[in-house]
């Protein structure tokens, strides 16, 4: 058999990446001879529950914010040039999103764009709530006490695999595995069964490498000194060539900044990564273990040995919950005793909320020190040496169910202009609605997976 | 072995760290600038080392993974994000700083 190659780019790694970036790897592609794709992975666990709060407000949204300025510069592009489409930008409302993208197609003068949906990780009304409470639960999180806001099962590649069958220009989904987004075009391209495991354990690995975008080209990665970045202001994007004889090289688009090398491929490699001889995804259990990495040119990277173990039986889903708030609130000590000032802030917060009888707890972080590295309860900051002299930021944060508690909590952040310490300054107060998230394992079964066409 | 010992220094100066988060559980993964320095990784950080790196922030249990082919250590901790984004009060509830944490460490060399 004579071994295919696939071009898979990434074109976003998040909801906020920068929606310029899949320009050049549209440019890339556009060079290169055999089927190429473009994927776009924008949502995050909490995501979804962010947009189903927007759709309550509004019908129209509830899939990525972004989406139009993540697709505008390169739909045309792609299109002319045979480049497939293919991201879970849908959130929790893929048929929006699909009628927005053929909107676009019609301003761009395409008048022949095939746009899937797939539908199906939305469990709410496909089981009652009281169902979905008492699934198995993951990780070790609780359910919460809030009310649901949304039930999302991650899907795996097959429905995308059946969409691309299908002739699809473009392909909306939902919550899916995030790996699916490359497991569904090698699904397709190479005809894989559901026991060509190490195909699909291939794939599975290519998807997780390019899926968070430039966190395999040198983002998150550069350290001054020991891990230089040349160009991180244009940071190249990833390309994923994945080959029918499960040969697998990382790139990045022509022309870009960033690099590609074997540490930033091993970083990436692991990263949410528990158990690396068993990463549970909905098409194949991922092992890691006898993976190597080598150079294989300048900014490209071989990996080789993914093993693939079967699928777990049951589905992954995430559920999301009413958090309620947190209030938030910072002020700022600067230049002579400054530290002394903002630890006196700090214990006046701390005495007004004694006094209110509020039983939540709250952290108070003197940013600049050790904020991040702390726990909760503050034992690196009381331990710290830390100079009395300089700039001290404090912060104050609260959770709560009750908007008009937490309303009083940066209030009283607030109040310390006038009744706190000489000097404070930079005040900046919010409260923000909270989602809280559980996993839970959903029978299959229980799963009914729908692949439709939004003609433009 | 001898046991003759050079100073210690930063585990940041031997390697590189990424971490990510699940719920309230964290990863790290420990890779080696040079692969010759995996085994005094696989030496110095144990388990009960990285938990008590870890332990103010309430971490209960770390599970260490080697993969020696690429060579890398990739650390679980469990509990230690405060709640994690969904809970933390803190500024970081998804633990993307804990990396450098964990790079403050100092390893002894043992020649």
């Amino acid at each position: 058999m004579t071994k295919k190659t696939i071009h898979i780019g990434c074109g976003a790694g998040f909801s906020g990446d920068r929606v310029d970036a899949a320009i050049a790897v549209v440019a890339d592609l556009k060079n290169r001879t055999g089927p190429c794709y473009l994927i776009f992975e924008t949502l995050a666990e909490r995501t979804l529950a962010a947009a189903q709060r927007q759709r309550q407000s509004d019908p129209d949204a509830g899939h990525a914010p972004n989406l139009l300025k993540f697709l505008r510069p390169v739909l045309a592009d792609c299109k002319a040039a045979g480049i497939r489409i293919i991201s879970n930008f849908g959130a929790t409302n893929p048929r929006g999103a699909a009628e927005k993208i053929a909107r676009l197609a019609h301003q761009e003068g395409l008048t022949d764009l095939r746009i899937a949906i797939v539908e199906g990780d939305d469990l709410i009304g496909v089981m009652s709530e009281e169902e979905l409470r008492r699934l198995p639960a993951l990780e070790g999180l609780t359910a919460a006490a809030g009310a649901m806001l949304a039930a999302n099962v991650y899907l795996g590649g097959a429905p995308i695999a059946q969409a691309l069958a299908a002739g699809a220009d473009v392909v909306v989904t939902g919550r899916c595995a995030d790996p699916a987004l490359v497991v569904g075009p090698a699904m397709y391209e190479f005809n894989l069964a559901a026991d060509d495991l190490t195909a699909l354990a291939t794939a599975t690995c290519a998807g997780h490498l390019v899926e968070c975008g430039s966190q395999v080209t040198g983002g998150y990665f550069a350290d001054p000194g020991l891990k230089d970045v040349a160009g991180l202001d244009q940071v190249g994007f990833p390309i994923a060539e994945l080959s029918s004889d499960n040969s697998l090289v990382i790139t990045k688009a022509a022309g870009t900044g960033g690099v590609v090398d074997r540490r930033t491929v091993k970083e990436q490699l692991l990263y949410e990564i528990h158990d690396p001889a068993a990463y549970l995804t909905p098409d194949v259990t991922l092992d890691l273990m006898q993976v190597s990495v080598s150079d294989a040119g300048a900014d490209r990277v071989q990996v080789l040995g993914a093993r693939g173990h079967p699928a777990p039986a049951t589905l992954k889903a995430t559920l999301s919950y009413d958090g309620g708030f947190l209030a938030e609130g910072e002020l700022s000590y600067v230049g002579p005793n400054a530290r002394a000032r903002a630890e006196l802030a700090i214990t006046i917060l701390r005495d007004r909320l004694a006094a209110s009888g509020v039983s939540q707890p709250a952290r108070f972080d003197l940013i600049g020190t050790i904020s991040m590295f702390d726990g909760n309860a503050g034992d690196l900051q009381a331990s710290g040496n830390w100079p009395v002299d300089g700039e001290y930021r404090i912060r104050g944060a609260f959770r709560t169910m009750d908007r008009a508690q937490a309303d009083a909590f940066s209030d009283e952040i607030t109040a310390l202009y006038c009744c706190g310490p000489a000097g404070g300054g930079g005040l900046r107060t919010q409260v923000s609605p909270q989602i809280q998230t559980s996993s839970a394992l959903v029978p299959r079964a229980k799963v009914a997976v729908n692949v439709s066409f939004l003609d433009a | 072995m001898s046991l003759t010992r050079t100073p210690a220094k930063r585990l940041y100066d031997i390697a590189h760290a990424r971490a990510g988060d699940k719920g309230n559980r964290l990863n790290i993964a420990v890779i080696p600038y040079d692969d010759e320095d995996y085994p005094l990784l696989c030496t110095q950080l144990t388990e009960a080392r990285v938990l008590a790196c870890f332990v103010h922030r309430g971490a209960t249990k770390v599970t260490r993974y080697e993969l020696a082919n690429l060579p890398a250590l990739n650390f679980v901790i469990d509990d230690v994000l405060e709640g994690g984004v969904n809970g933390s009060l803190g500024l970081d509830g998804h633990g993307k700083s804990l990396s450098f944490l964990l790079l403050s460490l100092s390893v002894m060399e043992t020649l």
